[in-house]
């Protein structure tokens, strides 16, 4: 798992790549508070364009992410998730928390 | 006539083992010539019940977990278990959103993904000790094509 991050515009762009599932939460979580916690940004973008896999332990990942910035009053979308993970997202509700955008 | 095959393995619950068994059960079912959303489906329902395993069965740590793939006709038959401390209440664990550690944040979604994405969810105990997660799902896109291990 890799995340890589950076701010543009006001916006923090966090990329995943590779697998989140249990093994690799924890650290997807850590790297994922690090990147929320560095600079100046007014909206999150999550880019899953190289997730190559997500479960429901995923999902529990991006609420946790989700109840932290709403703190901030920082809204989170999601872009580019594969159809796989998309339809994780939908049967979850995750979208009604995080929407996507094109 | 129908061929069938089967294969099982054991393994230490540790996380580090998902990615392995996700993979070996997708291996395993390629003869069927599944699409790619059956094997994801697949691998995603055998994610989440070898990490309940993983999560829930052993708490003092140690374990193992046995994953046992059954291939019958357009079938695969899965089936995880482990001999862990067991589920107190079946039907409030299937619940969406349950989770027995909320502080983990942890979607309490292991079980509605399992029984969405496969066509047959079943959850028992294991004999004395531990939990079995029986899971079914055919794959219908084999069917279509000659040849393949599901038609023959």
């Amino acid at each position: 798992m890799k995340i890589k991050s950076r701010i543009y515009n006001g916006t923090l762009y966090v990329l995943l790549c590779g697998e989140l599932d249990e093994h690799t939460s924890s650290y997807t979580r850590e790297e994922m508070d690090k990147a929320f916690g560095s600079g100046i940004f007014k909206q999150i973008i999550i880019d899953l364009s190289e997730l190559d896999f997500m479960d429901s332990t995923g999902i529990g990942v991006l609420i946790g992410r989700y109840k932290k910035m709403k703190d901030r009053h920082i809204p989170i979308y999601i872009c580019n998730p594969s159809s796989h993970a998309e339809k994780i997202f939908k049967m979850t509700g995750l979208y009604d928390l995080m929407p996507k955008i094109i | 006539m129908k061929k069938n095959n089967f294969m099982e393995v054991e393994f230490k619950a540790d996380s580090v083992n998902e990615s392995f068994a996700r993979v070996c059960v997708a291996s395993f079912c390629l003869p069927l010539n599944p699409s790619l959303e059956e094997i994801s489906d697949i691998k995603t329902a055998v994610s989440e019940a070898v990490t309940n395993a993983v999560v829930h069965a052993y708490p003092k740590g140690g374990g193992v977990v046995r994953l046992r793939v059954e291939l019958d006709g357009a079938d695969v038959l899965i089936t995880v278990s482990d001999e862990g401390v067991g589920i107190k209440d079946f039907k409030k664990a299937r619940e969406p959103f349950f989770t027995t550690k909320p502080d983990d944040e942890r979607s309490g979604m292991g079980f509605s993904v399992m029984e969405s994405f496969m066509d047959d969810v079943q959850v028992s105990k294991n004999g004395e000790r531990g939990v079995k997660v029986f899971m079914k799902k055919t794959c219908r896109s084999g069917l279509l094509c000659e040849g393949t291990y599901a038609r023959r």
